[in-house]
C-alpha cells in the first residue's frame, strides 16, 4: 500500500493505523494523529484501516510561541 | 489574581517556549519568569524519533499549565485540526489560535481566525485568539465564544513594542469584562510596562526572552516589568501636565531677603 506519512512517500503492508505506525517505529504518550485530514484518537488506532494513497500526520509537541 | 477562562492564576506573564539556546536555559527562563502558562506547538514527528516525547517530559517538568497553539496554520481547516490534535495530546481545551494571513508580517487572517474560534468554541474548547487590535473582529471573536483576547503590539518577533496605543486603550475601554493579554511584538521589559499601564491583564512574549543575551536574567526583568505596570494601573497614575508643578511646598519658605 502506498501511503504518504508526514509528507513522505511510504511503500508499505499494513492495514490498520496502528500497525503503520509500529512498523515506522512511532511509538509514545506524546503522538497525535490524523487521516485525510481528520483526526484519530489514540484509542481508534489499532480499528482504524488505511487505504492505499491516505495521507497521515503523525505530531509531536515542539517548542512554540 | 487573573480569572483566564475558569483558571485563576497570579503571574500576568505568559512566556512561549521557542527559540531558547538550549532546553536547559528554557528551564531556567521559565522559573525565572515565574510564569503560571507557557506556549508550545506541534510538529512533524520524524519515524523512529523520539525529539517530541523528551520536550513533551521537559515541558511537563515545568509545572506550568500549557498553552498549545496553532502556529503555522493559514486556514481554519488546519487550524482547527491542528487544535484537536493539540487537545489529543496536551489534554487540555486550552487553544492558542493562530490563523496567520500575511507572511512577511505574520498578520492574523482575521476572518479565517473568527471562523475557527467559532467552530472551535462550538467543540468546547477554550480559545485564544491571537488577533489584531480591530474592535470590529475583536467584537466578532467575543461574539463566537472568546472571553479572552490576544491583539498584537507589533508583529511577532520584531521587537518593536506598542505601535498604536490608542488602539490598545480603545479595545481595552471597549471590552472591561474580557480578559486581554497583548500577544507578539513585545521586544523590552518597558514594552510590557507600559502595556499593562494601560489595564491590559497579561502579556505573552518569547522572542524577546529566549533571544536576550541571559534570557533567565531577561526573564526575571520581565517580571518585574509586568508587575510594575499592573500595580501602576491598580494605584492609578497621574496625568501629564504641561506646566511645572512644585512638589515641596512652598508655604513656610525661610526669607533670606
Amino acid at each position: 500500500m502506498n501511503l504518504n506519512v508526514n509528507g513522505e512517500e511510504h511503500e508499505i503492508a499494513c492495514s490498520t493505523l496502528a500497525e503503520l505506525m509500529a512498523a515506522l517505529d512511532y511509538e509514545g504518550s506524546w503522538l497525535a494523529t490524523a487521516v485525510n485530514g481528520e483526526l484519530v484518537h489514540a484509542a481508534d488506532r489499532d480499528g482504524w484501516r488505511l487505504r492505499d494513497h491516505d495521507r497521515i500526520e503523525i505530531l509531536s509537541p515542539m517548542k512554540g510561541g | 489574581m487573573l480569572q483566564v477562562y475558569d483558571t485563576e492564576i497570579t503571574s500576568r506573564l505568559f512566556l512561549g517556549t521557542a527559540g531558547y539556546p538550549s532546553p536547559a536555559v528554557l528551564s531556567d527562563a521559565v522559573r525565572a519568569s515565574g510564569t503560571q502558562i507557557i506556549t508550545v506547538s506541534l510538529r512533524r514527528e520524524t519515524a523512529g524519533g523520539k525529539a517530541g516525547g523528551a520536550f513533551f517530559e521537559l515541558i511537563r517538568g515545568l509545572g506550568t499549565k500549557i498553552l498549545p497553539n496553532t502556529a503555522g496554520c493559514h486556514t481554519t481547516k488546519e487550524a482547527v485540526l491542528t487544535a484537536k490534535m493539540a487537545r489529543e495530546v496536551f489534554k487540555t481545551n486550552w487553544i492558542k489560535l493562530e490563523v496567520i494571513g500575511n507572511q512577511d508580517t505574520l498578520q492574523p487572517d482575521v476572518f479565517a481566525l473568527v471562523e475557527a474560534a467559532r467552530i472551535l468554541s462550538n467543540e468546547g474548547f477554550e480559545v485564544f485568539p491571537y488577533t489584531t487590535d480591530d474592535l470590529v473582529v475583536a467584537e466578532r471573536l467575543v461574539e463566537a465564544g472568546c472571553r479572552v483576547l490576544m491583539p498584537w503590539c507589533a508583529p511577532i518577533g520584531s521587537a518593536m513594542g506598542p505601535q498604536n496605543l490608542s488602539a490598545l486603550r480603545s479595545m481595552r475601554a471597549h471590552f472591561p469584562d474580557v480578559t486581554l493579554i497583548v500577544d507578539a511584538g513585545i521586544g523590552r521589559p518597558s514594552h510590557a510596562t507600559t502595556v499593562m499601564e494601560l489595564g491590559f491583564d497579561a502579556v505573552l512574549l518569547n522572542t524577546a526572552v529566549a533571544g536576550a543575551g541571559n534570557p533567565a536574567v531577561m526573564a526575571s526583568g520581565f517580571a518585574k516589568a509586568v508587575e510594575a505596570g499592573r500595580l501602576a494601573f491598580e494605584a492609578g497614575m497621574l496625568e501629564p501636565r504641561d506646566m511645572a508643578v512644585p512638589s515641596t511646598p512652598v508655604i513656610g519658605k525661610a526669607v533670606f531677603s
